[in-house]
């Protein structure tokens, strides 16, 4: 039985981290809804949700009940399959991000040292840039296969602003990578701890670049145009009920933590603690102080996601475009240049 | 059979199948589908051999990208399954013959790897499809041709950054 030889306890490892993981992604998007709900109450001067439990706190919970319980629809006209494979591959994409993104440095337990990343791949931005544009087949197919024009509208729409604003992050990553040397979070991440300032510093204009990509990239306000209410009714999902809708609607959460992740990871330390040297406590102790730290992070990103969502209106199509292509790709072009001229100075 | 031999005949089983999916399907939309998954079925086999950053530009490139805009066309124009127009006579016998010739290309192929037979592919190893070794190789070796059809994919960029401004 050679097929079986392998590190069982190391299997047994990265099944638990990843469980913990995908569970803790989904537990941290379930409240998102609720603060994106309390954030916009707050910034439109309301009280927000706070009739279910202590401050409205059961309030995702209800939510979440609610749309499993709901109806299950399948409009007669749609491909069946796909309409189902849909919202799935809109989930399975979002969650997919995870598997690349440094939580902490390692955990010693049991006599093993516990790496807080399910996978130290070599070439771990490419695989997350693979990801982000394998989330748009959820809408495009989903989107397709409702059968309704209006959801035909917004899958191609999202085809579209998903590709045009993928060049743009893409070069804006190339800048950073000039600086970095390695495609490994895990690398950037330690490089960052050890160096004296974060990536942001050395690349700014690459950050507000990649940022505005992300919340293109999420569908995000005001960069919703997919699923714009007042011109196409509700978009992708107009024909989704119940927990189909659910996954639609928790993917762009669970993106959007992902993207702030990967954000904190690549431009701001990941779990690096500023003015803090971790040596000065326990290995363990200091994982932990990590993981709360990109966590925190994670808030703050999110935050301002948003904030921005709650306080700038929808784009026009044509804005969208031209922002897209004349002005984001010459920027991240320009970006690109300039970081290659100071990298050749210094040399 | 250890782990990689079945990993590589699932693989292979999984990319023939969708292969032949693509053709047999009667639904454009669907012909894409399948072909999405025969490319991420190649992108596990680079893994197999190794070479990770052709595994991922794969994904990124033609499942990512290419098959987005694919999709994309055939959604705009919506083709429908029974509104297809019949061909003629003589279009299907330019496919035929375009198909046959293809057909002996892969053939001829076929017969000068027969020496190959009862070898081994390598697996999990060699270090030219990492990223290091590979860039190390780009930007050395081939650095010329690189940096040409780099110039010629901005330029292709500029271009249809162009068009659309008119």
């Amino acid at each position: 039985m050679t097929l079986l030889a392998f590190d069982w306890a190391f299997v047994i490892e990265k099944l638990i981290v990843i469980a913990i993981i995908v569970f803790a992604s989904l537990g941290i998007a379930l409240y998102t809804t609720f603060g994106e709900r309390k954030v916009a109450a707050i910034l439109q001067d309301r009280p927000g949700p706070n009739r279910v439990g202590p401050f409205g706190l059961l309030q995702p919970l209800a939510d979440g009940l609610k749309l499993i319980m709901k109806e299950e629809i399948i409009p007669n006209a749609s491909s069946r399959w796909l309409f189902i494979l849909g919202p799935g591959l809109a989930m399975t994409a979002s969650l997919m991000t995870c598997a690349v993104i440094p939580w902490g440095t390692a955990l010693h337990l049991f006599g093993r040292t516990i790496e807080l990343q399910v996978a130290d791949v070599n070439i771990g931005i490419l695989y997350v840039f693979a990801v982000v544009s394998m989330g748009v087949y959820g809408i495009m197919i989903g989107g397709w296969a409702s059968n309704n024009k209006f959801s035909l509208m917004s899958a191609l729409r999202a085809a579209s602003q998903a590709i045009s604003y993928e060049i743009a992050m893409g070069l804006a990553l190339i800048a950073l990578l000039m600086t970095t040397g390695t495609l490994s979070l895990k690398t950037i991440v330690a490089d960052q701890v050890a160096g004296h300032y974060w990536n942001v510093v050395y690349q700014p204009l690459g950050f507000l670049i990649f940022f505005i990509c992300a919340m293109a990239e999420c569908n995000r306000t005001p960069f919703d145009l997919p699923e714009a209410e007042n011109e196409l009714n509700f978009g992708y999902h107009q024909e989704y009920s119940s927990m189909k809708l659910g996954f639609y609607l928790f993917a762009e959460y669970v993106n959007m933590i992902m993207s702030s992740a990967i954000m904190a990871s690549m431009y701001f330390g990941g779990y690096d603690l500023p003015f803090f040297n971790e040596s000065s406590v326990a290995p363990n102790i200091a994982a932990m102080i990590g993981v709360g730290t990109l966590l925190i992070k994670i808030v703050l990103f999110i935050f301002l996601f948003m904030w921005i969502r709650w306080t700038i209106p929808r784009f026009r199509y044509d804005q969208l475009m031209n922002l897209g292509w004349k002005k984001m790709i010459p920027l991240a072009l320009f970006n690109m240049l300039l970081t290659g001229a100071l990298i050749l100075s210094k040399l | 059979m250890n782990l990689l031999e079945i990993l590589f005949y699932v693989l292979s089983a999984f990319a023939l199948v969708s292969a032949i999916m693509v053709l047999v399907s009667k639904n454009p939309i669907h012909s894409v589908l399948w072909l999405i998954l025969v490319f991420f079925a190649i992108s596990g086999h680079y893994i197999l051999l190794n070479a990770q950053f052709l595994a991922i530009v794969n994904i990124i490139v033609y499942a990512g990208a290419i098959m987005v805009l694919f999709l994309f066309v055939i959604m705009l124009i919506n083709i429908k399954k029974d509104s297809e127009p019949q061909k003629h006579l003589y279009v299907k016998f330019i496919g035929v013959i375009a198909g046959g010739s293809f057909l002996t290309l892969l053939i001829s192929l076929v017969k000068q790897s027969m020496p190959l037979v009862g070898k081994n592919v390598l697996l999990k190893e060699g270090s030219i499809g990492l990223i290091h070794p590979l860039g190390k190789a780009l930007f050395t070796d081939y650095v010329v041709p690189f940096e040409i059809s780099s110039v010629l994919f901005l330029s292709a960029m500029v271009g249809a950054v162009l068009i659309g401004k008119k």
